[in-house]
């Protein structure tokens, strides 16, 4: 079982749309994970049916119970969030704003505050509109994706490549460099990175090298919207030789994209110059991979 | 000595978790009495954040002198780990702890 | 500074890359030849408003938060302090207890409630402040070092330097990180306006929706600017509409606006589209501070 894991730092430069290429090309061999669980975006192209859904909690969260509180203020004075909210005499607290640490219920003399598991958000196990299977995950508001909710995406999507028998995990990867891509990347045969040509996109590209450097891990970079920015695609060329990352292909900056978004459809079902892109790009993928 | 393996299941045949905070069990094998002990790692994997630096101190707790691994332990968790002697041995990646204990013996013989 | 006078605008979006930092430098820069403001960039974890402008900085402010400090002295290794700390951020290894920076929240748990004093609390850098000024613009930018995970602690900081600086305009625009989670909730917390950036396509659409369910379960007031209109359909428009939120400001596609962006350049001076949907979105500001109390 080979797992492939997608990331890309910086927002908006086609991770998800590279993720839904792959996984359409492999569509009989692959299960999908999607990681990227603040702003899970899988779904729109590849219509899960969400047949399996179980509640995820993360974290604690503070609740004072009225009839037991004296309102003597120890918690509003210890709490370091503003999380206690006093109205009329009556305390509560914002969700919202309360990290789960628990100082407020330890020192209530009155044990009127209770720390609750709190209620983030779910987990599906479904069948998408391909017949892949694929594991994903939303989240309620101000909730936070975390290195534990990748860890229990991407263990669904192992099992499901378990018991059906499948070669590859797609895994798209959270953003940013934090605790939940660590996550991502636990356990990965190959990382994408998919960058552009932006400042913006170079600076987070070299913070994840650093990363990738740091767990030995194999990577491949392909850089989307070539056209932006024609200089930065050498300069990113020249880095990526330097730090040793397979250059995997070169997409252009092109109208496919947001039309295939537009239709609900990867890009490589609606535009058959992508497709062959995107297929030797993934055939490139897989000879790196394989050549360990 | 004792050598601690991150494991997907607890027996010898199982393979090796390349995970650390967030490994199914933590093994360890007791060279002298030739035992293999199960530590079930499921509370820690539950942690939010900061599952590596739980298991930096239940490893500490078992008295363990190396660690067999996949990843490897991430920078909190090293920074807990300095504070014993340990040997650590990452990159094991889809072998069986016996195999990995094997390979491990090879190398330090 | 009078606070009742103060009005607040925040541009969010709920996913990266639609445009947000376009619209607040581009917005900011042309509104600053009319009148005093003040551009706030929150996206403490990547900071690029600076990238854009041409600002004078004054020297950089340290700032810090705060983190227990071991004091092996006083310590009875009795564990209360690893027991109560909910985020693993503390460990006994023996004879040692391990603060974790990265993973501390700053709730002071462990140091208040230890019997024998032996975990004071004390101020470590996690990032650096900075403010400039150029005419009628001011900018400020929180800016986490390299390293640190915890992007809260760094704008609930920026946002008090705000709060207490008296020298500060009273319309103020926040740049806020991208998505629905806590670094976005504090950022948008203290804005009276809400100015969600999105683009017009399935992602876009998916996105705006949760950010819009996030700003409602706060009762935020918000307007919805579409960037690259005609690179799509019109279902975010149409959604709007439905659901009762008021399109402010469509930015047409332009290629032209990507190259200058990636190249870190304003671009309200010679896109004249662009100016236009600032123009909009001016109006309708102006338009909402004048019932505001």
């Amino acid at each position: 079982m080979f797992e492939i894991v997608i990331i890309s730092g910086k927002g908006g430069t086609g991770k998800t749309t590279v993720a839904a290429s792959i996984a359409v090309l492999e569509k009989d061999n692959s299960v999908i994970a999607d990681c990227d669980v603040d702003a899970a975006n899988m779904h729109l192209l590849l219509k899960p049916d969400r047949s399996k859904k179980e509640k995820y909690f993360s974290g604690k969260t503070a609740v004072i119970h009225a009839n037991n509180c004296t309102a003597c203020g120890k918690c509003a004075e210890v709490c370091e969030f503003d999380a206690v909210l006093v109205k009329d005499g009556i305390y509560s607290i914002d969700p919202f704003f309360c990290e789960g640490c628990g100082y407020c219920a330890r020192v209530c003399p009155d044990n009127a505050i209770e720390m609750l598991d709190a209620d983030s958000g779910y987990l599906f196990e479904s069948v998408t509109r391909i017949g892949s299977p694929m594991a994903h995950a939303r989240l309620h508001p101000a909730a936070d994706n975390s290195g534990k909710l990748v860890a229990e995406v991407k263990n669904r999507a192992k099992r499901m490549a378990a018991e059906s028998a499948k070669e590859y995990i797609i895994v798209d990867g959270a953003p940013g460099i934090g605790c939940p891509v660590i996550s991502s990347l636990a356990g990965a045969s190959y990382v994408i990175l998919v960058t552009e040509p932006s400042t913006a996109a170079l600076h987070d590209l070299k913070r994840l090298v650093a990363l990738l450097q740091k767990f030995k891990l194999k990577a491949g970079c392909l850089i989307n919207k070539a056209e932006l920015h024609p200089e930065m695609v050498q300069q990113i060329i020249q880095y990526l030789e330097k730090e040793k990352i397979d250059l995997l292909g070169i997409l252009p900056f092109d109208q496919a994209f947001p039309d295939a978004i537009a239709a609900a459809k990867a890009v490589v079902e609606t535009n058959e110059h992508m497709k062959k892109l995107m297929a030797s790009i993934w055939e490139n993928t897989k000879s790196k991979l394989k050549a360990v | 000595m004792k050598i601690a393996f991150t494991a997907t299941a607890p027996d010898w045949s199982a393979l090796i978790d390349p995970r650390f905070g967030r490994a199914a069990y933590l093994m360890v094998y007791d060279e002298e009495t030739d035992t293999l002990k199960t530590i079930d790692n499921n509370d820690i994997r539950q942690a939010e954040h900061g599952a590596g630096v739980a298991m930096a101190q239940k490893l500490f707790e078992t008295g363990a002198q190396v660690l067999i691994t996949g990843n490897g332990p991430g920078d909190s968790a090293m920074k807990a780990l300095n504070k014993m002697s340990l040997q650590i041995v990452t990159g094991m990646y889809d072998i069986s702890l016996q195999k990995a204990y094997q390979h491990y013996l090879e190398q330090n013989k | 500074m009078d606070k009742n006078r103060t009005y607040r605008i925040a541009v969010a979006s709920g996913k990266g890359g639609t445009g947000k930092t376009l619209v607040a430098t581009n917005l900011a820069d042309m509104w600053s030849v009319d009148r005093e403001l003040l551009l706030v960039d929150l996206d403490v974890e990547e900071p690029n408003d600076a990238l854009f402008l041409s600002v004078v900085p004054e020297p950089a402010q340290t700032q810090f938060k705060m983190i227990p400090e071991w004091n092996s002295d006083r310590c009875t290794l009795c564990d209360i302090c690893t027991e109560v700390c909910n985020f693993n951020a503390i460990a006994r290894m023996g004879e040692y207890i391990i603060v974790f920076e990265e993973l501390c929240h700053s709730c002071y748990a462990c140091s208040g409630l230890c019997p024998t004093d032996a975990l004071p609390m004390k101020p470590r850098r996690m990032g650096e402040l900075q403010i400039a000024k150029r005419e009628q613009f001011y900018f400020i930018e929180g800016r986490l070092d390299i390293g640190q995970e915890q992007a809260v602690p760094m704008i609930r900081k920026v946002i008090q330097t705000v709060d207490k600086r008296q020298d500060i305009p009273d319309l103020q625009l926040f740049d806020c990180p991208p998505g629905t989670s806590c670094p976005v909730v504090n950022a948008v917390h203290t804005a009276d306006l809400v100015i969600l950036v999105t683009e017009p396509t399935a992602f876009g659409l998916n996105d705006l929706q949760l950010a819009v369910e996030t700003m409602r379960s706060m009762n935020k007031e918000m307007g919805v600017v579409i960037n690259r209109d005609g690179i799509g359909d019109d279902a975010v428009q149409r959604w709007c509409d439905a659901s009762g939120i008021e399109v402010i400001a469509t930015i047409p596609y332009d290629s032209q606006l990507a190259y200058a962006y990636a190249k870190g350049k304003l671009s309200w001076k010679t896109n004249s589209r662009l100016r236009e949907a600032l123009e909009e979105i001016i109006a309708y500001v102006s338009e909402k501070m004048k019932t505001h109390v």
